[in-house]
């Protein structure tokens, strides 16, 4: 097992077959499904970043090139496990069918977000699809997975976790921390590290990745480490099957890397040519996620071309629709809700403080 | 009722709180087996087992994260840290996420976690065991802070703690431990036998966050202070002679501003003291407070006496330590005017 972490987990090859130990066997249904969150995912990124281009929200982060892993893990765990998000892994709540409108709503903090307009655009928190809640500061919730997961295991539940920390933020202790206690308590949980090669402008080799892999972290803590080929949705599927199968069985914490590949920007603030090079996305050897798996599918003879551009056309419609329901509503600055909202929520129960400042605020 | 020094009544209220709620755990460096360096955990693993009560790595971040993904789950770990000097590694769990998490999730998410730690000096601690952080944490939205000063005191406020829904910092004034400590370090030391606060019921009581006690009643001038300066404040009161109201705030996160506004307005000058640098310390926050909601009232300008603004020094600790004799000679300008 020692090996595992400084190889790579494949089922897909390069004619699109699905070979090897790891292969999960999936049925036709689930592939089309993946494939389905997966393009709607990306058909979501696309508009919703044209939104902010047009002035209508503040901020957006694209998933590009890494849909595979947030779908794949959303649609193998089950309903009452709790994943404990980055930004980056937005196919996690398209794969469970969280409302488009919604997410619509929050990215345009209006009258109708769920979250109030308290945060950033696409910092969801979804406690119905398993989705805990995300925030601008990295790495900091990594700890709260094995915490989560320790109260499973002490309540006799079989709920198990799964956190996402990206490979930059392996650098900082909460890492390191949270893969401490998940071993020395054996929590039932599931952690990756989706190595996307770039922390804003900083390529992996920043934060240590040219010395060792991201997997190989886990020997240190005695824990089981995966290096998965982030980009092969049957991979990300058959690493994480393990991974949980181990957690329920009480064996504990597996740290999985997921190496894949930023195709966008970090977000709307960055130009990702002015650090690496403009077309380095359409060379990744690793291949785009969402054309192998269709590759796959048509090779199993469950999908052809006319079928995909046509459900690219049908989400594309449907992300359209809720985008401009959510227009009506209104977009950044042009609707919100009750300024009441901001008062809300620093407690279970008010103080006077905010009882105070809410009057002086006349509301 | 049993008579109980503050390590035992807050022994007493884990070990009810354990008995009544199987949601609650303990857990920190030390705190299982050993029970903890000043032993407030003792015997609790023993009687309610390893997995109600264990040992934490030396890792604060890593405690608290852990507390608050139990919290989330719908536990109420209660952490401890062994000095609040250490806190400071567990900063961002505490700022970023356990004061956040309801408010950015819409009331999804929430983490009803209650984090002990010893703090403040007159222990001969140096500067990284004698620390008073509480005005760091007072300043972060989201947080309560809660200092009792008694042993009574220190078991219903820590039971209210851990049933309280938002996360908790409860400071526990090490130096009141053993017994009250008024600051005159010369004199014999006292143990809490005797003293009516160390008389601690045996079952469930809470004492209400955010209503402070009027320890002393007094006509000419208002005190305010919590935590070990409430015996520093009763010294220096009947140190200068003069008629003073003494208020043990108790908690600074809610606080009893209604306690504090009728006070000052009846005594026309208000004397604040704490064990913490002053510059930038909770008693700056209180004197705004007190001379927005009591400026004509006051008769004379709000004193501050606090611990200087330097790291807390070893040798110099009773030249640091805000003893009962600064207070009386701030008691003492106050009535010149």
């Amino acid at each position: 097992m020692r090996d595992l972490p400084f190889g790579l987990v494949r089922v897909l090859d390069e004619a699109g077959q699905a070979v090897g130990p790891w292969n999960p066997r999936l049925e036709a249904d689930t592939l089309r499904e993946g494939l389905r969150a997966m393009l709607l995912t990306r058909a979501f990124d696309e508009r919703l970043f044209r939104s902010h281009r047009q002035g209508k929200t503040s901020f957006y982060m694209k998933s590009t090139g890494e849909e595979a892993i947030g779908v794949a893990q959303s649609m193998m765990l089950g309903r009452e496990d709790m994943c404990f998000p980055t930004y980056r892994v937005m196919g996690w709540l398209h794969a469970r069918g969280y409302p488009l409108i919604d997410m619509v709503n929050q990215i345009f903090s209006n009258a109708n977000d769920p979250l109030k307009g308290r945060q950033l655009p696409i910092l969801f928190s979804a406690r119905d699809y398993g989705f805990y809640t995300l925030s601008g500061n990295v790495g900091s919730r990594f700890g709260h997975a094995v915490g989560w997961a320790m109260a499973s295991a002490y309540r006799g539940d079989d709920k198990i976790a799964l956190a996402y920390i990206g490979e930059g933020t392996t650098a900082e202790g909460d890492f390191h921390e949270a893969l401490t206690f998940a071993a020395v308590y054996r929590a039932p949980a599931v952690l990756c590290v989706t190595n996307n090669q770039w922390a804003i402008s900083s390529y992996s080799g920043i934060a240590g990745g040219e010395e060792t892999t991201f997997a190989a972290k886990a020997i240190a803590y005695g824990l089981p480490g995966l290096r998965v080929d982030g980009n092969d949705f049957l991979a990300v599927w058959a690493a994480t099957e393990w991974a949980a199968e181990r957690a329920r069985s009480n064996l504990g914490t597996t740290l999985i890397e997921l190496f894949t590949y930023r195709a966008s920007g970090h977000s709307t603030s960055d130009d990702p040519t002015k650090y690496r090079p403009a077309d380095e996305a359409a060379h990744w050897p690793l291949g785009d996620p969402v054309e192998r798996l269709k590759g796959h599918m048509i090779a199993l003879g469950e999908w052809d071309e006319a079928r995909h551009a046509a459900l690219i056309e049908t989400l594309d419609t449907q992300v359209r629709e809720a985008v401009k329901t959510g227009e009506a509503v209104g977009t950044l600055g042009k609707s919100k809700p009750s300024v009441a909202e901001m008062f809300e929520g620093v407690f279970k129960e008010p103080d006077w403080r905010v009882v105070e400042q809410r009057r002086e605020l006349g509301i | 009722m049993p008579a109980m020094n503050m390590i035992q009544a807050l022994n007493h209220a884990l070990d009810v709180m354990l008995a009544r709620d199987p949601d609650v755990l303990i857990f920190g460096e030390d705190t299982g087996y050993f029970g903890g360096v000043f032993r407030v955990t003792d015997g609790l693993q023993a009687k309610h087992g390893l997995k109600r009560c264990f040992d934490a790595p030396i890792s604060e971040g890593g405690i608290i994260a852990t507390a608050i993904g139990m919290g989330a789950y719908g536990l109420r770990p209660v952490a401890e840290i062994q000095f609040a000097d250490y806190i400071l590694p567990a900063f961002d769990q505490l700022v970023s996420e356990a004061a956040r998490l309801r408010y950015r999730s819409a009331g999804e998410f929430w983490a009803p976690i209650t984090v002990r730690s010893p703090y403040g000096g007159g222990i001969f601690g140096g500067q990284t065991h004698s620390q008073s952080p509480e005005a760091i944490f007072a300043h972060i939205t989201g947080l309560k802070t809660v200092i009792p000063s008694n042993p009574y005191d220190a078991k219903g406020l820590l039971i209210a703690a851990i049933e309280d829904d938002d996360p908790v910092v409860f400071l526990e004034p090490k130096r009141l431990y053993n017994g009250p400590f008024d600051g005159r370090h010369d004199q014999a030391l006292k143990t809490w036998a005797g003293d009516p606060r160390a008389e601690v019921p045996e079952e469930h009581y809470t004492v209400p966050l955010g209503k402070a006690a009027i320890e002393r009643e007094g006509a000419d001038a208002t005190v305010l202070a919590y935590g070990t300066m409430v015996h520093v404040a009763a010294a220096g009161i009947a140190e200068s002679g003069v008629d003073a109201e003494l208020i043990d705030l108790r908690s600074i996160v809610p606080l009893d501003i209604e306690t504090i506004v009728a006070s000052v307005r009846k005594t026309g000058r208000c004397v604040i003291l704490h064990e913490a640098s002053r510059f930038g310390g909770f008693g700056g926050e209180l004197a705004a407070l007190v001379q927005e909601r009591c400026f004509y009232h006051l008769k004379s300008p709000i004193e501050r006496v606090a611990g200087w603004d330097t790291p807390y020094p070893h040798a110099f600790e009773w030249d640091y330590f805000p003893g009962p004799a600064r207070l009386a000679k701030a008691l003492a300008r106050c009535m010149e005017r």
